[in-house]
């Protein structure tokens, strides 16, 4: 009798810590119907996180509009490369903004040398210039994906000089050498693909690499050689991420019957397919250039620049910031089309 | 009635150890001094031994273990000999068969897949090996070889899985690694890349079967205790000389769902179907990949796949519309 007691207790408790260290969410949870009933097509929510993440993703107020007219910032401010279009007045509120989108603590010196404002030489200075730019292509060239409402410094930034959700080239735990078998880049309880053993960067290959995203063959009989079941492990772990990053599930793109026809699929499978894109050209166009401008404690393990995923702008909500448009308040950062 | 007058009794009484029939031919006689446990006697006899090993039982338990030692031993390696690591991540770690970059070769580097191809090796001969010891076990006991033939059959399906099916594929890289949450999400993602095993007919024939051998299992596990106050668990009698703890598990059956299986024909059934879950499982996976490469549109050409209500506006492929990433 006893020793029932105490196996049952050790059973409950065995239990309990697999319970707690699964993640496991308690229910109630709300489902909401996207598809035709009966398919599975449905959102799954928690009420009781939802209160805090639309908590911590909340647009911060705009500042006061610019007075209008005035002096052109290129007149009065010298080494303008990207802002020079705007007033002064405009050019003085944007710098106030991205202060307090970046940098509210470090201030204006975090990126300025004090002796002389114009000054490069501090490195997050061309930094910044280059996110600037990088803003301005994303909100006139890739509306697809973030329509009217664009983005700002804060849709990535929150008050953070590095974007809290970035990734780097991941070589993995370090592993025995010699002939024992490797990890293969898979098989350890890894976050970026939510605790799963698939494989723990799907981000090299997908959104640096630009490798073949697409897995699933478009015929019924087999034709030529198609991908590996490794390939749609790992294209499975980017899925993950996409779903862990926007705090969706499959099933907001996709109709698990069919994950690949897009004739299935929700029209946000579209904006996503644009978002993947989005985030391959920004990493190879404006993050990974500027690897020789950081310090190394900036870098990656192995020495590459800190990235774009979806999590990097969505935090974990399917429109960042609940969708808040605050571009309308900052139009500089719209740009013209390149 | 008292509980011991029923063979299905949770009473335990201990005799003289039973030592089993004489056997004919043999080698190896069974060996070891018997003893009883309180706790065995809960699930099951509370008989332990004596034990009988032979040949084929040693060379397996020793495959056995050199298989598991492969697997286990690579599988710390992966963790850098870390043993906490090893413990935390054990349900996460796995041995990998080797990439598709090298088809069927034997032996690829032990580094990029060669363990998995000896484990693997160790471990089929491991598992044939305690199939020729359970046949030969049956035959030893004059028994007919049942067991062995529904044990053939899931056999049939690990070596589909694991080996028939890579060699017709051509790579050693379309079988399933060891490693407990791996072999989940390779399931997984072998169901994704081949369009969805749901509409697979022989998958759904074998989820029938095995929901089919639950049902069967359930339904006459309960009619049998359900009728052992009338004798119904001394099945065997029951079969040859009808009595009426038979005669109301059938008239029960007639009564709920029109129909019943016999004292003798439930055990073909249950056997059956467990043995056609594998089997028709089997044949899947055989045809997935190497006949059939997108099981979904395999289904819609066959009518098989219903269509349902368009509920979104029509969406299409922007790679195939635009070309242009933007």
């Amino acid at each position: 009798m006893k020793l029932t007691v105490s196996l049952s207790a050790v059973v409950i408790a065995l239990l309990g810590i697999a319970v707690a260290a699964s993640g496991w969410v308690r229910p109630p949870l709300d489902s909401i119907q996207l598809g035709f009933r009966g398919l599975g097509m449905e959102e799954i929510v928690n009420p009781r996180a939802e209160a805090k993440l639309e908590a911590e993703n909340q647009a911060p107020e705009a500042l006061d509009p610019p007075e209008p007219g005035g002096p052109s910032a290129a007149s009065v401010y010298e080494n303008l490369q990207v802002l020079g279009d705007l007033s002064q007045n405009e050019f003085d509120r944007l710098m106030l903004a991205i202060t307090e989108w970046v940098a509210p603590e470090e201030g204006c010196l975090y990126c300025h040398n004090d002796e002389n404002l114009a000054a490069d030489d501090v490195y997050t200075k061309v930094v910044a210039r280059k996110m600037i730019e990088m803003t301005r292509h994303i909100n006139s060239d890739w509306t697809n994906h973030v329509g009217e409402v664009g983005v700002t410094c804060y849709t990535c930034h929150r008050g953070n000089p590095v974007p809290k959700n970035t990734w780097t080239e991941d070589p993995g735990p370090k592993q025995a050498s010699g002939m024992s078998a490797s990890l293969k880049g898979q098989n350890i309880a890894s976050s970026t693909v939510g605790v799963t053993s698939l494989p723990y960067d799907p981000f090299t290959a997908y959104l640096a690499r630009k490798d073949e995203i697409r897995v699933i063959g478009n015929q019924a009989l087999p034709g030529k050689p198609g991908a590996s079941i490794q390939q749609t492990e790992a294209t499975y772990g980017l899925m993950i991420h996409m779903s862990d990053a926007l705090g969706v599930n499959c099933t907001l793109c996709h109709n698990s019957r069919s994950f690949f026809s897009w004739d299935q699929s929700s029209p946000q499978r579209t904006t996503a397919w644009y978002g993947l894109n989005m985030v391959k050209d920004l990493n190879a166009k404006y993050l990974d250039p500027l690897k020789p401008v950081f310090p190394a404690e900036r870098l990656g393990p192995l020495g590459d620049v800190k990235k774009t995923n979806c999590a990097t702008c969505h935090n974990g909500v399917q429109k960042p910031l609940y969708g808040a448009n605050m571009l309308k308040d900052f139009l500089e950062l719209k740009g013209a089309s390149n | 009635m008292p509980e011991y007058q029923n063979i299905f009794t949770r009473v335990q009484i201990e005799g003289p150890p039973e030592e089993g029939v004489p056997l004919g031919r043999g080698t190896w006689i069974r060996q070891g001094k018997p003893f009883f446990s309180y706790w065995l006697g809960v699930i099951g006899n509370a008989q332990l031994g004596p034990i009988y090993l032979g040949w084929t039982g040693v060379a397996s338990i020793i495959c056995g273990i050199v298989a598991i030692e492969i697997i286990g031993l690579n599988m710390w390696a992966s963790v850098n000999w870390d043993p906490v690591q090893f413990i935390r991540q054990l349900p996460w770690l796995a041995l990998e068969p080797p990439g598709p970059e090298y088809g069927l070769k034997v032996l690829p580097p032990l580094r990029e897949g060669g363990w998995w191809l000896i484990a693997g090796f160790f471990l089929t001969a491991s598992i044939l090996l305690w199939w020729l010891r359970m046949y030969r076990r049956a035959r030893a006991l004059g028994m007919g070889t049942h067991v062995a033939w529904a044990f053939a059959a899931a056999i049939w399906l690990y070596l589909v899985l694991g080996f028939i099916r890579p060699v017709l594929m051509g790579s050693w890289s379309e079988a399933v690694p060891f490693g407990i949450f791996p072999h989940l999400d390779w399931t997984a993602a072998f169901s994704i890349r081949y369009g969805n095993l749901f509409y697979n007919p022989f998958h759904c024939l074998s989820i029938a079967f095995l929901y089919g051998a639950t049902l069967l299992f359930a339904m006459h596990g309960a009619t049998i205790l359900a009728v052992s106050r009338f004798g119904g668990d001394r099945e065997l009698e029951q079969i040859y000389d009808r009595g009426t703890a038979s005669e109301r598990a059938a008239l029960f059956w007639r009564w709920t769902m029109g129909f019943n299986a016999t004292m003798e024909s439930i055990h073909r059934w249950a056997w059956w179907f467990a043995v056609l879950c594998p089997l028709t499982g089997g044949i899947g996976i055989l045809l997935t990949g190497t006949v059939v490469d997108n099981w979904y549109l395999w289904a819609v050409e066959h009518h098989v796949a219903p269509s349902y209500p368009e509920v979104f506006p029509p969406v299409s492929d922007p790679a195939a519309s635009s070309g242009a990433g933007q």
